[in-house]
């Protein structure tokens, strides 16, 4: 392994409809980070990823997104990880 | 007015048709994304960070009052009842799901409109002046020879694999309101005794290597055009570096070869390419010159809006901000601001592009523009009827006067939607619009144009920023740099970097400190921040930004 590993969850978008979604325990595409499963093992998060890219009719991108763990479940690691969990921070237009 | 031919409508139609299945086997497994990737992209559909995004292309920013009214409706029924006006005069829909787009291209077509060449490694929408058209200031309208370029660079099958993207930008009026010199080919109209050319400006371009075009020909006559942008496209898709996307762009072959070595592989390129052309395209051109002919405007007075300035203060902010000159008297062009303060730069809600569409039918020719600072402008309004529409636009929140000052910043999407963002721009630019308002600062302040993008690939042309900021990430933490300098107008300059970057949260204190300082500096209300800072040079506006902060920190 090149890089250096670092734990999270495996993420990526929605195919049919774009938004981002997160794998869980089941390995099913679940809308909340906090549902998604911690992976903090280099070989299972590996295993995951490719799980993941072995569903290309429902996924796009998909990726260890950087994670901690928090007493709810997983928790962004990284500011841009924090905007995909809660979408935009800025108030939408009409809304 | 200006119409698609039927051949153009029957390209689109199959266009639409080709992507509808493209989609349907993307969705049956048939196609990978690898594989569907380069296909949607051809056609506007990004994959943004919350989700698709599709970009449509509003050639040289012209739009009518019906295409303007589809677009509100392609906004309720398929996006979420907005679209966002971006700096390359495109409109692009946020919230589109996959199996959607095929219809919204459908819904575009029925108004011959499209998101063809809005991405990829094509020639792009061709950019113009907003105000082409109808503009006191005009040598010729730029449009004709815009719409010959889009015809000859769509689909032009010499050009299906360019190194990169191609951005093309031409200008008509003194005035340089199309950012010309930041593209990478960028056209001047200009007249020389008697006869209207071009001056040709290559290499240009911004992302993370910016630099400002040199000039090619000084003078280029009309007729050379499209076989001289062909050799020019040519004798770049030969030497362009194909090797590294960072180097792809024209500015770096043209920086790397010099541009006189790239001028001689122009002109070695262009007498066959120009006897090639037989005169066709110029009876093209002829077409659509009558095409963009302008309407008609019946003679008006305009005492009543002289006699209106006088009594009503709101009317008369307004347009001291908003109305500019008409080449004919009797009318004027109007900006309509799409920077309410406090809200996303260059984003219109259904309602606000409806209610644009029925003033510009009432009053307006049917006619709008979407300009690269991200405003919509009524090109031919009577100055007689300039107090209604005012009055309509107050009524819908569109009247804000805030044109060319503070508040009427360029924003990119940042990392609110973009996947390539670095940091958020756009809360920046509501902060910093309802800050230097809530200060009652922003009418002293004056001219002063702020350009924001949310990364290195400079897509709200942060260095054309009298102050630009360029958001980055630092270790995991939203970073803004500063430039100081950058002009987009006719004496083009690239912002100079200020200094270290700031955090998120100490960006409206460092741009407050750096405008009281202009405020002190300048010699009187008159002179602009640009031309103080022109006067005086960067460093005691870098002693606001960061001295004064020491000394502050230091207290
Ligand atoms: C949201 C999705 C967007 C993506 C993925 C995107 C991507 C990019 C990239 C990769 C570049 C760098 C190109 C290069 O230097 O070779 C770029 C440049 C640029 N983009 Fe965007 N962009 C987006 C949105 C926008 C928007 C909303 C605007 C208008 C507000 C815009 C206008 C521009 C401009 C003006 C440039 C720089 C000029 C140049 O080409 O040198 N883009 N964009
Ligand atoms: S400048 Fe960067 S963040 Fe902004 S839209 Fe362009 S690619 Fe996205």
């Amino acid at each position: 392994m090149s890089k250096k590993f670092i734990p999270g969850v495996i993420s990526a978008n929605d195919l049919r409809e774009g938004h981002v979604v997160y794998m869980n325990d089941a390995g099913q595409w679940v809308l909340r980070l906090s549902d998604a499963a911690f992976l903090d093992d280099p070989v299972i998060a590996e295993m995951w990823l490719d799980l993941a890219n072995a569903q290309p009719d429902k996924v796009v991108g998909a990726y260890l997104a950087p994670a901690t763990l928090g007493p709810n479940g997983p928790e962004p690691a990284h500011f841009r990880e924090a905007f995909r969990a809660s979408g935009p921070s800025i108030e939408l237009p009409g809304s | 007015m200006f119409q698609p031919s039927d051949f153009d409508r029957a390209a689109v139609r199959a266009r639409a048709e080709q992507f509808r299945h493209q989609v349907a086997r993307r969705l049956d497994g048939s196609l990978t994304e690898d594989e569907f990737k380069p296909l949607r992209l051809m056609n506007g559909l990004y994959l943004q960070l919350h989700a698709y995004m599709l970009r449509v292309a509003i050639p040289y920013g012209t739009i009518n009052a019906r295409q303007m009214c589809q677009l509100a409706k392609i906004a309720d029924v398929w996006d979420r009842g907005y679209g966002h006006f971006t700096t390359r005069q495109n409109i692009q829909f946020n919230w589109p799901k996959l199996v959607d787009v095929p219809d919204m291209i459908d819904a575009l077509a029925d108004v011959g409109m499209h998101a063809i060449q809005t991405s990829g490694n094509a020639i792009r929408n061709t950019t113009t002046d907003a105000f082409a058209g109808a503009a006191a200031d005009e040598i010729a309208d730029p449009r004709p020879y815009a719409e010959l370029i889009r015809q000859w660079s769509t689909d032009h099958p010499e050009f299906q694999f360019l190194p990169r993207k191609f951005k093309i930008a031409i200008n008509g009026a003194r005035a340089d309101r199309a950012a010309i010199r930041g593209h990478d080919v960028g056209l001047q109209v200009v007249e020389r005794e008697g006869e209207i050319g071009f001056q040709v400006f290559v290499g240009g371009g911004l992302g993370r290597t910016p630099m400002i075009a040199k000039e090619l020909r000084s003078f280029l006559p009309v007729a050379d055009l499209l076989p001289y942008l062909e050799s020019i496209v040519a004798a770049w898709n030969l030497a362009g570096r194909r090797d590294n996307k960072y180097k792809a762009r024209i500015k770096i072959t043209v920086h790397e070869l010099g541009i006189e070595t790239f001028s001689e592989m122009v002109e070695a390129e262009f007498p066959a390419r120009r006897a090639a052309f037989k005169g066709a395209d110029q009876a093209i051109l002829a077409d659509l010159k009558a095409q963009f002919a302008p309407p008609v405007l019946p003679a008006r007075e305009s005492e009543s809006f002289e006699a209106a300035l006088n009594v009503d203060a709101l009317l008369r902010d307004w347009a001291a901000r908003s109305v500019s000159p008409h080449h004919n008297p009797d009318y004027a062009v109007v900006t309509v601001s799409l920077k309410d303060h406090g809200a996303p730069p260059g984003d219109a809600t259904s309602d606000q592009m409806r209610l644009l569409a029925e003033l510009a039918e009432r009053y307006g020719q049917s006619e709008l523009r979407i300009s690269h600072e991200q405003n919509v402008i009524l090109p031919h309004i009577a100055k007689a009827d300039l107090p209604a529409l005012f009055e309509a636009l107050r009524k819908g929140g569109l009247a804000t006067a805030n044109i060319g000052l503070t508040s009427d910043i360029i924003a990119c999407p940042g990392m609110d939607y973009c996947a390539l963002a670095t940091a958020r721009s756009i809360p920046l630019a509501q902060q910093i619009a309802t800050h230097f308002r809530d200060l009652g600062l922003e009418q002293e302040i004056g001219a002063l144009k702020i350009k924001i993008s949310g990364c290195i690939n400079a897509c709200g042309h942060h260095h054309l920023g009298h102050i630009g900021i360029l958001g980055l990430d630092r270790a995991g933490v939203e970073n803004y740099q500063i430039t100081l300098g950058g002009d987009a107008t006719e004496t083009m300059a690239l912002g100079e970097r200020a200094g270290p970057g700031f955090a998120y949260t100490e960006v409206i204190p460092a741009l407050e400190r750096l405008l009281r300082a202009y405020l002190e500096l300048r010699e009187n209300a008159t002179e602009s921040f640009l031309e103080t800072l022109r006067r005086l040079g960067p460093d005691p506006f870098k002693e606001a930004l960061y001295a004064e902060a020491q000394r502050h920190a230091a207290q």
